[in-house]
């Protein structure tokens, strides 16, 4: 068992037989809020440099298994978890474990943009403040606008407010926040569902270049978006059977597999748009 | 399979579909102007209020203003035998003793707000209850909520205090209790021109911490008003990126609170400048210009409510000079804060 913080940021595990490394193994077995059962059974391996989607339907724990992933359920009063999250081979819910630097490894980008009301620069080198880097800020700050895609539209403006930003904008300023620090795994929670089909794009493209470097979960209602991003696709559905609303995996593969050849009855209805 | 769609509408209604919209009656429409008229009316008779407040103390000024002037303002004696008049210590003694309440109402205050925002309190009692696996129990479950409930009445409590309760307890509880201190820090470090009286009773230090406490509740009430309407989404994004709970108060919810903040402060500033019972039973009315936190002083409102009763018709002119003077203090404190608020919350108000 890992005993410190700093263990967080060790080498990465051997690859093992496939040429691909676990960086995050979660294996929740149940989840509570309060009293609530949230998720049960929801085992995912997230793997290195490849994008990993949750899909399934509103309120079947996606962003809750998400969230977990980086303790921001930790923020959560009642919250109260069961099982294990391994990041590079750590277990994050060690009581030795401070959250606060799990967070500073695994970034996230949340479902509404959500920039400080302060500059846009001062935005992108908050995270850089914060691991007090005391390097060439300007020029990591230029590296996660021109990695996020947002450079040539700010250049000129880097000093004014980033809520004079454009909502694409915003969600994209965002993501170069999130990545300034080049934390080691990216956690989206429905980047998209707040944009227009060409901002979408951009972000998708985005997210198929951050890939090369960074490792990518995301979490979204559209399962084109899924289908042209995802290289492994999880599919949670509600289970009503035990009188609660509990979350569970169902089914965990290849995108491609996943969609054209569903094994589990309740996938198949749901990427056919068939409820029940 | 079933349908998701939900009947259409017509299945739910029996008979054909019947419109009940009409326009608006006759009545209903002059109700309207005059409701409008009336706010009207009441807005301006607020701004005539103060107008003629104003005018009064000015024309029962008018004479004293004639025979003294600016002097006034800068005389450092009041001596009704010789008919000489000045408050300028009375000046320098309201300008200490709020800002000195100020800094400490405001730290206070602020302090409480992020206190209260932030679920200190409810937290802590959670995690006593988690000890006892009660946290969920419908009665202990609610008690975290309850007790911050609380904290939060009894704060805003404070302010229902009548103003003259707080001379009393300045008096029998305040200065006793710090005179020990006050007198360690003349004799030890005397030296500093903050501590180079000793505190014989009533002055600026005593009176500044009970007018801080008087103004805690208006900085810690609107404070906290300011902090929970940060959106929850900015939170979210600060811890995201790592940064601790004290990291995202400072760094986050107290600058995107900021405006709300200084606005308190500065509503607070108007009332520490007006208090007067408190400070008149506290600050030891003495027409003395001190840096010394130990020496008694004076203060407008105070020597208006000490002089009042006993005065000659040339003084009572000679007092709504003071009054005068007060007023303009407090009408150009609030006027800044006012211009500096709206400086601060303009740049960035412009896409949303
Ligand atoms: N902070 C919270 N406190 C209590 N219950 C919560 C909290 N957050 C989520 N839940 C509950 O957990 C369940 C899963 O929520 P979650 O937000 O993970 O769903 P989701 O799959 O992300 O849905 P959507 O697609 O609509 O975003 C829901 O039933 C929700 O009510
Ligand atoms: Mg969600």
């Amino acid at each position: 068992m890992v005993q410190n913080a700093q263990n967080l940021s060790s080498a990465p595990n051997p690859a093992n037989g496939n040429g691909k490394s676990v960086v995050i193994d979660c294996n929740i077995t149940e989840l509570y809020y309060g009293k609530f059962k949230a998720v049960r059974d929801t085992r995912i391996p997230i793997e290195r440099n490849r994008i990993t989607a949750f899909i399934g339907p509103s309120g079947c724990g996606k962003s809750t298994v998400l969230r977990c992933l980086n303790r921001m359920n930790d923020l959560v009063r009642g919250f109260r978890f069961e099982g294990h999250v391994h990041f590079q081979g750590a277990d994050i819910y060690h009581p030795s474990i401070d959250p606060v630097a799990v967070r500073r490894y695994i970034g996230m980008v949340f479902q509404q943009p959500n920039p400080f009301a302060m500059s846009i620069y001062r935005n992108v080198a908050f995270g850089l403040k914060l691991n007090g880097y005391k390097g060439d800020r300007e020029e990591r700050v230029k590296r996660a606008l021109c990695a996020a895609a947002l450079w040539d539209e700010v250049k000129d403006k880097l000093h004014t407010s980033a809520l004079s930003l454009s909502g694409g904008q915003q969600q994209r300023l965002c993501i170069a926040r999130a990545i300034a620090t080049e934390p080691e795994v990216l956690l989206m929670d429905e980047p998209c569902s707040a944009l227009d089909p060409i901002a979408t794009r951009r972000i998708e493209e985005l997210m198929l270049e951050l890939k090369e470097s960074y490792t990518i979960a995301i979490v979204t209602h559209n399962l084109q978006q899924a289908q042209r991003v995802a290289d492994k696709t999880g599919f949670l559905y509600v289970d009503t059977t035990q009188g609660g609303r509990t979350g569970y995996l169902v089914e965990f593969g290849l995108t491609k597999q996943l969609f054209e050849d569903p094994k589990e009855k309740h996938t198949q209805d749901y990427i056919h748009g068939r409820f029940s | 399979m079933q349908k998701i769609v939900p009947a259409n509408i017509r299945d739910i209604q029996d008979g054909p579909r019947k419109s009940i919209s009409r326009p608006p009656t006759f009545i209903e429409k002059h109700c309207n102007s005059v409701f409008g008229w009336a706010t009207y009316f009441f807005a301006w008779l607020t701004v005539l209020l103060v107008l003629y407040i104003v005018c009064i103390i000015a024309i029962q000024a008018a004479p004293a203003i004639r025979d003294y002037g600016l002097g006034f303002i800068t005389g450092t004696t009041w001596d009704a035998n010789t008919h000489q008049y000045g408050v300028l210590p009375e000046i320098w003694g309201t300008m200490y003793s709020s800002l000195l309440a100020l800094v400490i109402g405001s730290l206070f205050g602020v302090a409480v707000a992020v206190f209260l925002s932030e679920h200190f309190l409810s937290s802590f009692v959670f995690s006593i209850e988690k000890l006892f696996g009660v946290q969920f129990h419908s009665f202990w479950g609610k008690l975290p909520d309850k007790f911050e409930q609380i904290l939060k009445n009894l704060i805003e409590l404070l302010a229902a205090i009548p103003s003259v309760v707080y001379g009393l307890w300045g008096i029998f509880f305040v200065i006793p209790l710090i005179r020990p201190v006050c007198d360690w820090l003349n004799t030890n470090l005397g030296w500093i021109p903050i501590f180079n009286t000793t505190l014989s009773g009533p002055g600026m230090l005593p009176a500044s911490i009970v007018l801080a406490i008087m103004i805690l509740p208006t900085v810690s009430a609107i404070s906290l008003n300011a902090l929970l309407a940060v959106p929850p989404k900015l939170r979210e994004a600060s811890y995201g990126l790592g940064a601790t709970r004290w990291e995202t108060i400072l760094a986050i919810l107290i600058p995107t609170a900021s405006k709300g903040i200084f606005g308190s402060i500065i509503l607070a500033f108007g009332r520490a400048l007006g208090e007067t019972m408190a400070l008149a039973m506290l600050v030891g009315n003495a027409n003395v210009i001190s840096w010394s936190l130990f020496s008694p002083a004076n203060t407008l409102a105070a020597l208006l409510a000490n002089n009042f009763p006993e005065a000659g018709p040339k003084e009572v002119g000679v007092l709504m000079f003071a009054a005068l003077i007060l007023l303009a203090i407090t009408l150009f404190v609030n006027m800044i804060g006012a211009f500096i608020l709206q400086k601060a919350s303009t740049p960035n108000e412009g896409a949303r």
